[in-house]
């Protein structure tokens, strides 16, 4: 039941700038905030603990080949072979999701069980400001701890390690981080979605767990025993068989949106990667820097390797936040 | 329902600029204003006019739909029918227009609790675009008018409930507005508090000219502040007026006067005293206070009240009886809306309000 249409009152577009005011205080409100705290300690101490135990592997990888190339991307790559603990893009794309429910799960129902909504939406800005300037507000928030992270891991690779990154691995970085930021934003548009629908933010902030985790845990389990269903590759009987089979099996993976950001991931830090599959232990980096010699994609032949990713993912976003949009602006004011 | 007749001028004197403002541009006018959630009609063809520079109340009971009113005016709700102008504006197409002219202060007023009351208003003056230089001026002005500027720097986390209520009067004051709409503003505020808040909002009509339309349940507050009051009921007017014409409406067309003669408190309820008040032309009823150790003679029709103390005068001329006190009694707003209220459970919706 919108009322504020923007179209019904064109002299005053201009002047509104309500949601940079509300993301500027849901921003400043995000970053003094505990949870801000916690997760920049959580996924700060799980960037550098992998790092920790993969360096002595790193560094020998550095030493034994002098020009290794991508050898700062490594950090990134590499899981350390001692300690079971995934590789910095894998936990990332398992923790990532938490960042972005965490910071939006309450964002519209504490404003209703706060009884501020009524006075917020009184004052002078559109009601999808409101929603706007929040969205914005938690990207940024994320922005903020993914930069921290990444930070700290490349500031240990340049310091301990002394490996300085090639402008061709900045730029393969930073394409990372703003798929990451997509991956995060999808689910701060989920956490936005189910704070416009989920009266409780204990129960939100509940609903939204328990989907990570479905997605996190058993995620891959289902989608694999669909593909088994589906497409059973082992039963190919012919090569065309095996192939078609083996590309219906990949299509079913990607329903799930964690495969879609890994995929990507994989192709964007490792120029070597023209699949799905990536090395996740230095054998298996050596052994692909040596298969790829001389065939490593360009940084623009890998984005048009995952721009169907990217788009998927930004589709994906765009459907939650647009859900959540049109919900607020047709709920009532009173709870 | 369609006009409202051409009451008295308001009590309150005026600003020039709302003097200036003819009476077409009624700060706030409804016409047939609708609201329905599926089947239930919360608020039912309203038509009301709230004029420059008065108090208007709103009373009804619990769910009579003032509430859903209130959001109607604000285009925080839009209405299933009719249309609503505020600031001569329609709140449903021009809601920014109307937000920046209107301070509203909801029913169940809340603040970002990690945030002081001062930070809390900052962030309204934000919103509402003023000026940087000016804000702090004007934060310090409005907790100075509601009595919260020992508080101001504490998080709201600790306000108790009539400290909220009160940085929400503040808060609806700080754009400055035109218009004030306040939900029961008084409700958890102390004695002395509403003494204070009421005072305000006098001034606020006095010396700034504004327009308040509030609602509320306690009617004495009601009947001391606002210049007119509407009446709802299951989301019609039933009653709309000054006090007095009110009381005209549902009173039943009675006055009251308490009568009190020396010699009468030893001699309770003396029956030669009760038959020379009924004797009067006009004397509908006479009862003895004895709480008060007076008379209480109701005259119908209430026009009839200037005779019967003429009558009356003369009669203890003529007797030598020594009258302490003659007084009319104010028709009280409690009475009138218990009656209103029963005669809208008895009529139920064929009620009309006749003006
Ligand atoms: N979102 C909604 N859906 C359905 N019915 C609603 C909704 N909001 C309000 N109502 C109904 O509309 C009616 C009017 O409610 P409103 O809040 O306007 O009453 P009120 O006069 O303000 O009452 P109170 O004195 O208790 O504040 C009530 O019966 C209420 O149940
Ligand atoms: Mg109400």
């Amino acid at each position: 039941m919108t009322t504020d249409t923007r179209a019904l009152e064109p002299g005053l577009e201009g002047r509104s700038a309500g949601w940079r005011i509300v993301a500027r205080k849901e921003f400043s409100d995000h970053i003094s905030s505990a949870r801000f705290i916690v997760l920049l300690l959580v996924l700060g101490a799980a960037a550098i603990v992998p790092l920790y135990f993969a360096s002595d592997a790193i560094r020998s990888v550095a030493s034994q080949v002098t020009d290794t190339r991508n050898a700062f991307l490594a950090l990134f790559l590499f899981s350390p072979s001692s300690v079971p603990i995934p590789n910095v893009f894998n936990f990332v794309g398992i923790v990532a999701p938490l960042l972005g429910v965490a910071f939006a799960f309450d964002a519209i129902n504490s404003e209703r069980t706060d009884g501020t909504l009524p006075r917020l939406l009184s004052q002078p800005i559109y009601r999808d400001d409101v929603v706007n300037g929040k969205f914005t507000a938690g990207l940024a928030a994320i922005t903020v701890v993914l930069l921290a992270v990444v930070g700290v891991i490349s500031g240990f690779g340049i310091v301990r390690l002394g490996i300085i990154p090639s402008p061709d691995e900045v730029v393969r970085l930073l394409a990372w981080v703003v798929l990451t930021i997509l991956w995060v934003s999808l689910w701060l548009a989920f956490g936005l979605l189910l704070s416009v629908v989920i009266r409780r933010a204990a129960t939100a902030a509940l609903v939204g767990f328990g989907v990570w985790l479905l997605v996190a845990i058993f995620g891959q389990l289902i989608i694999s025993l669909i593909a088994g269903v589906l497409a059973p590759v082992a039963s190919a009987a012919t090569a065309e068989e095996f192939v078609s089979l083996s590309a219906l099996s990949a299509t079913i993976a990607r329903l799930l949106p964690l495969t879609l950001y890994q995929e990507a991931s994989a192709v964007l830090l490792n120029p070597s990667v023209t699949t799905v599959s990536t090395p996740t232990t230095v054998g298996q980096w050596q052994q692909w820097q040596q298969q790829a010699q001389g065939q490593l994609l360009s940084f623009d032949q890998s984005a048009l390797l995952v721009w169907p990713h990217l788009v998927s993912l930004v589709a994906l976003t765009a459907a939650c936040f647009a859900a959540a949009y049109i919900m607020f602006m047709r709920q009532e004011v009173r709870a | 329902m369609t006009d409202i007749a051409p009451a008295r001028p308001s009590r309150r004197r005026r600003s020039t600029p709302a003097a200036a403002s003819p009476a077409s541009t009624s700060p706030i006018r409804t016409r047939a204003l609708t609201k329905r959630y599926g089947d239930f009609v919360a608020v039912d063809v309203l038509d009301l006019e709230v004029r420059t520079g008065e108090i208007f109340g709103l009373l009804g009971q619990n769910g009579a739909g003032k509430t859903t009113t209130i959001l109607m005016l604000l285009g925080l709700t839009e209405p299933s029918g009719g249309t609503a102008r505020v600031v001569g504006l329609d709140p449903a197409r021009r809601p920014l227009e109307v937000k920046r002219r209107v301070g509203y202060l909801p029913d169940a007023v809340g603040f970002y609790g990690n945030l002081t009351g001062r930070e809390n208003l900052r962030y309204t003056a934000e919103l509402n675009g003023l000026a940087a230089d000016e804000t702090e001026e004007r934060i310090g002005h409005v907790l100075e008018q509601v009595g919260l500027a020992g508080r101001a720097d504490t998080a709201t986390d600790t306000y108790s409930r009539g400290m909220l209520q009160r940085l929400g009067i503040a808060d609806a004051l700080l754009k400055d507005p035109d218009v004030l709409i306040l939900d029961e503003p008084t409700t958890s505020i102390d004695p002395i508090g509403v003494v204070e808040i009421l005072d305000l909002l006098r001034s606020l009509v006095r010396d700034r000219g504004m327009t308040i339309l509030l609602s509320s349940h306690l009617l004495g507050q009601v009947q001391s502040v606002c210049d007119r009051v509407g009446i709802f009921a299951a989301g019609r007017l039933i009653g709309l007026g000054t006090v007095p014409e009110l009381a005209a409406q549902f009173g039943g067309a009675a006055a009251h006067l308490e009568v009190a003669i020396a010699g009468d408190a030893e001699v309770a309820d003396d029956p030669a005293t009760r038959a020379l008040l009924a004797s009067f032309d006009g004397v509908a009823a006479v009862d003895w206070n004895a709480a008060s150790s007076s008379w209480h003679v109701a005259v119908s029709p209430a026009d009839a009240s200037g005779r019967v103390r003429e009558a009356l005068l003369r009669a203890v001329l003529e007797r030598g009886l020594r009258l302490t006190s003659l007084r009319v009694l104010e028709a009280s707003l409690d009475d009138i809306y218990r009656t209103a209220v029963a005669g809208m459970a008895v009529a139920g919706t064929t009620t009309e309000v006749g003006q």
